[in-house]
């Protein structure tokens, strides 16, 4: 599990992908959300289509609102969402 | 406890929740409430609210107290319930304690709008007809919640 990040989906992505997490290998050194993204979509074509369905895709890297340029490293958990609706 | 958070399946008593504000401190002079309920109309009949727990918590203790600060509050409270809600049932419980109205309710206000494009929190509707929706982000939601940016503190 050393060079694994957990990779979660929630609502409509979740939904659409039929799967609510995802365990994936990254190099030790560590990857950027865009790569990460890009990794996880040539895998699985499900997961692409759920991603390109969601214009304003949010992504959380460790629980904190992260922007696609940030470095995620083994052990992180990286979420992709789609905008809030609370309230 | 200045600062009240929870993220539950279970309603919320609203009378309850302004004694707790009102007792926390003499200094407390006014408490500001909002209280949101699942809206019915054009067949909407109930909605299921989800969330990412671990992180809907830290960010709704976040939030508080950053109006705790900002506002000078006595008192903050945050409530948020999740799972299958029906038509009026209530959602979020937000109150705010001060010492005067004017910074009660400008907390009262920028708690919730924070709070709806900012926490991770998603609403799907159910309709009579079968359908399910899972609700989009509203523009104007998140200028509000971007407004309070350029607004001063009470």
């Amino acid at each position: 599990m050393a060079d694994r990040v957990t990779v979660l989906f929630f609502a409509a992505l979740r939904e659409q992908i039929g799967q609510e997490s995802l365990s994936v290998i990254i190099p030790a050194s560590g990857v950027s959300v865009v790569a990460l993204r890009t990794q996880i979509e040539r895998a699985d074509p499900v997961i692409a289509q759920a991603l390109a369905d969601q214009p304003k895709l949010r992504v959380a890297v460790n629980r904190t609102l992260s922007t696609f340029e940030q470095l995620v490293i083994p052990g992180d958990e990286v979420a992709f969402f789609p905008p809030m609706t609370g309230g | 406890m200045s600062v009240h958070v929870t993220v539950q399946a279970a309603p919320f008593d609203v009378g309850v929740e302004a004694d707790r504000l009102s007792t926390l401190s003499p200094l407390t002079g006014g408490i500001g409430l909002f209280v949101g309920q699942v809206r019915g109309g054009q067949g909407l009949r109930a909605m299921t609210l989800e969330h990412y727990p671990g992180m809907t918590e830290a960010i709704l203790h976040a939030l508080a107290e950053e109006a705790m600060a900002r506002f000078g509050l006595t008192g903050c409270t945050i409530l948020h319930r999740v799972g299958r809600l029906e038509v009026g049932a209530g959602i979020v419980f937000v109150g705010a304690g001060a010492a005067h109205r004017g910074a009660a309710l400008m907390a009262t206000s920028f708690l919730i709008d924070r709070l709806k494009t900012g926490a991770p929190f998603w609403k799907r509707e159910e309709y009579d007809d079968g359908r399910a929706i899972w609700v989009d982000a509203r523009e104007t939601d998140e200028e509000a919640a971007r407004a309070w940016m350029n607004k001063p503190a009470a």
